[in-house]
């Protein structure tokens, strides 16, 4: 028995130092997109263009901050349903704040809205024991209505500089939001795998009693997590309003869904326990490249939800891990 | 100086601990013990913060401790092993056991990862073990890896209580060696040891002075070298035991069980024997001699893939649980909490589960029925009634193990039992329970087969033994060869057989 310690455990990478494992749903998953990749540019002529390019990087920011926020929610064992009226609801206000306060002021009241939302989630959750998929659910649909409400106050042109500085605007060839997100991404991967609250969020997901029972307080870094989620949400409706100059109410129906997908496809466990920075970066591009790639081909939408739908599917069949 | 004074502590009404009141002195191992339910373990979570206390206090060095905060007992220098492992399984060894308390560098929230690993290796290799890589995740490991690195996690700082709830359950004896070394090093720097075991071996072999509780109830305090084995016995059950093993006359009928050549490779490989009704057959062998994937195999848990099995003489073809039940066979597993039981269900349910035709009635569910049925199968195995309506968490593990027996037992046509461990974490009263309701299913005409790695029951118990090495049948034995060495020898495989009958 005590022998068998030594030959149970081949010598391996620490797990904190470990970027990418190599494991065959891990492969597989980076060769299926490149696969796409590859049959796209073959097949198009646009798929490589520059401008095209440019249009995918730019297209998947938003759902690239709302799935960096899912995945530390997702991490802790939750999940949060309310992104999607926190991107409408904070684009509603960055661009119609702008009546009364110059834009900055208004971009910051939107952020911290989506902030106060994550709290809001957070707090119910950790003191309360709710669940959190009931918890999120009751805020989506309470959001909605309320920005339904909100945006009957008529609307006032924006700032230009709004526009040409954040969602319309470039450095050098890559689009403003782009250069967010790239920022956005190694922060979190640091928050999550540096920081003394990062790994509370990380370990919780599986034991959140074994956690607590270690001194740590759970709530506090349970809250965090639907804080950075919230607050990821309203940045990304900012940056969306700021691309097209204009805010809808109808905007993020949907768009929970997106970000539970690429956090899925990427390797993250619902439930908590499972999930990395990479992973879902990889989520993401994979979601937004089948968009695009149906897109340039002229796949009706309808279809291109079917075919999603089934993407999904494969892509958590393939990470199954068979007992 | 530990002192607890009048702790008392209910849950939903039901006291778990009335006024307890001891001291510990510094330097010195209290080994706590009583039957499951008499309190240990809410006791040991009152002192370590996990829950608050109804009443009374816990004072130590003058401070009050029992104030539910993990926290501020960790402060105090209060570091608890929990019996139930609260590993991260998807973490390093590293990060589990300075959980809590990572080193960080500069900016307070940032962790330093080198210091982290090197502590981690240090307070292992302190310990004893340091053939266990820390950076390795805790999942790639056994459970008695997982134990010891549970256990590491309380000795990164040296503590000045150290709380250990059955940590040896399951470690082997040279584990236990090792902690044994480490709780007696560290009482001889100073500090209180409270070691909580049924295991009357242990606590003669570690401990100064011996606490029992029977229902919530200190009813023994007294230095261990004034103790015997049969007062602590005494005291835990309230009652002597001189028979723990029921007297059998075993009669023997019909071919119940039989299989033949059967192989899952690499697990086992052709496992032939048989069991007759109202025999108890016993299955020894060392961890990953392959016993428990044979007993799944039978059950159609994860089928075989060679040879046959035959229940009343009968050719059967098992590929899953359901046709297993079909034919009468009921497999009660080692892990009970994982596999037996839904905890959060009520004790009725659980009961019911596995019956549910029963109490139809045109078709719809008779809950009336169905409590009732339940109800006196469960008087019957003297199941203390707790309440029938609450969940099956409260009971106790050895009332959980009935509950178990009795939602097999209400299956028609059950005619094989396969019990895997069904004494592992249990007192010695539900222990001696337990016996008695394998020799009454035997008795009453049932085929058992008895999967066990505590020897003194499959001797006290059986009619016949086989013993596996390496997922073969090494030897069988009659009960007139029934030899401890013999069995050892024959485990281990320092003697083998020929072709056996």
């Amino acid at each position: 028995m005590t022998t068998a310690i030594g030959d149970q455990q081949a010598k391996r990478e620490p797990q904190y130092r470990r970027f990418y494992r190599f494991n065959i749903a891990n492969v597989g998953f980076t060769l299926a997109i490149l696969t796409l990749v590859i049959v796209a540019s073959i097949v198009s002529d646009v798929f490589l263009t520059e401008r095209n390019l440019v249009s995918i990087s730019r297209q998947l920011v938003t759902n690239g901050l709302l799935s960096l926020g899912m995945l530390l929610v997702i991490l802790t064992g939750g999940i949060d349903l309310s992104v999607g009226p926190v991107v409408a609801f904070s684009g509603l206000l960055a661009t119609g704040l702008q009546a009364h306060m110059p834009f900055p002021a208004a971009i910051a009241v939107a952020l911290a809205m989506g902030l106060a939302v994550g709290i809001f989630n957070g707090f119910m959750i950790a003191r309360f024991k709710l669940q959190p998929f009931i918890v999120t659910l009751a805020t989506m649909g309470s959001l909605r209505g309320l920005l339904y409400v909100y945006s009957e106050t008529p609307q006032y042109p924006t700032d230009p500089l709004f526009r040409s500085l954040l969602g319309g605007g470039f450095i050098g060839p890559l689009p403003v939001p782009t250069l967010i997100l790239l920022c956005v991404i190694p922060l979190v991967w640091f928050y999550l795998n540096h920081t003394i609250s990062g790994r509370a969020v990380y370990a919780m997901g599986v034991n959140s009693e074994a956690v607590r029972l270690a001194g740590i307080n759970v709530r506090r870094h349970l809250v965090a997590a639907y804080a950075a989620c919230g607050f990821l949400a309203a940045f990304a409706g900012v940056l969306l309003a700021s691309r097209l100059g204009i805010a809808q109410p109808s905007v993020g129906i949907g768009y929970e869904l997106d970000a539970i997908a690429a956090v899925v496809i990427g390797g993250g466990i619902l439930g908590g326990g499972g999930g990395t920075v990479l992973g879902v970066v990889g989520g993401v591009l994979a979601l937004a490249l089948v968009d695009n790639v149906l897109n340039l081909f002229n796949v009706e939408s309808y279809y291109q939800q079917f075919l999603k739908g089934l993407i999904i599917l494969v892509a958590v069949l393939a990470r199954r891990k068979v007992p | 100086m530990l002192e607890i004074c009048h702790i008392s502590k209910s849950f939903d009404g039901n006291a778990a601990l009335r006024d307890v009141s001891i001291t510990a002195t510094t330097g010195k191992v209290l080994a706590i013990c009583g039957e499951n339910g008499a309190g240990k373990t809410t006791l040991m979570k009152i002192l370590s913060g996990a829950i608050e206390p109804d009443e009374g206090q816990i004072l130590f060095d003058g401070v009050n401790v029992a104030v539910g905060d993990p926290q501020h007992a960790m402060n105090l220098g209060i570091h608890t092993v929990y019996q139930e492992l609260s590993l991260l399984p998807h973490l390093s060894v590293a990060e589990n056991i300075l959980l809590g308390r990572l080193p960080h560098r500069s900016p307070r929230w940032v962790v330093d990862w080198k210091s982290t690993a090197k502590r981690a290796a240090e307070t292992i290799r302190e310990f004893g073990f340091e053939e266990i890589d820390v950076s390795s995740l805790v999942s790639t490991f056994s459970v008695s890896v997982q134990q010891i690195i549970e256990i590491a996690k309380a000795l990164v700082v040296n503590p000045r209580i150290l709380i250990l709830d059955e940590p040896s359950a399951v470690l082997s004896a040279h584990e236990s060696q090792i902690l044994f070394r480490k709780i007696r090093q560290l009482s001889a720097s100073g500090t209180i040891v409270l070691y909580i075991s049924h295991r009357l071996d242990e606590i003669f072999e570690i401990s100064d002075e011996v606490l029992v509780l029977k229902d919530g109830v200190s009813v023994l305090f007294a230095e261990t070298p004034k103790l015997d084995r049969d007062g602590v016995i005494k005291a835990m059950v309230g009652r002597s035991l001189d028979a723990i093993y029921p007297a059998r006359k075993p009669s023997v009928g019909d071919l119940a069980l039989e299989v033949r050549h059967l192989s899952h490779e690499p697990a086992f490989s052709d496992v032939s024997f048989e069991v007759r009704a109202g025999e108890i057959v016993g299955m020894f062998g060392l961890v990953g001699s392959g016993r428990t994937e044979i007993a799944r195999a039978i059950f159609g848990a994860e089928p075989a893939n060679d040879g046959e099995i035959l229940v009343s003489s009968r050719q059967v073809s098992i590929v899953s649980p359901g046709h297993a039940v079909a034919h009468g066979i009921a497999f009660l597993t080692e892990d009970r909490k994982r596999d037996g039981l839904a905890l959060d269900c009520t004790v009725v349910d659980n009961g019911a589960l596995a019956s549910m035709d029963m109490y139809l009635r045109h078709g719809l569910l008779d809950r009336r029925l169905q409590r009732k049925v339940v109800v006196e199968k469960l008087d019957e195995l003297n199941v203390r009634p707790r309440g029938a309506r609450g969940p099956v968490r409260q009971l106790s593990g050895g009332n959980q193990q009935k509950v178990v027996l009795g939602k097999w037992m209400l299956v028609k046509n059950t005619r094989i039992f396969i019990f895997d461990e069904p004494t592992r974490g249990v007192d010695i009263a539900t222990k001696v329970e337990i016996y008695r309701m394998l020799a009454e299913l035997a008795s009453s005409g049932q085929a058992i087969l008895l999967i066990s790695s505590e020897m003194p029951e499959l001797l006290g118990i059986c009619d016949r033994l086989l013993i596996m090495r390496k997922g073969r049948v090494a030897a069988r034995l009659e009960r007139s060869e029934f030899n401890m060495e013999t069995i050892f020898a024959y485990a281990a495989g320092i003697r083998t057989e020929g072709v056996a009958a």
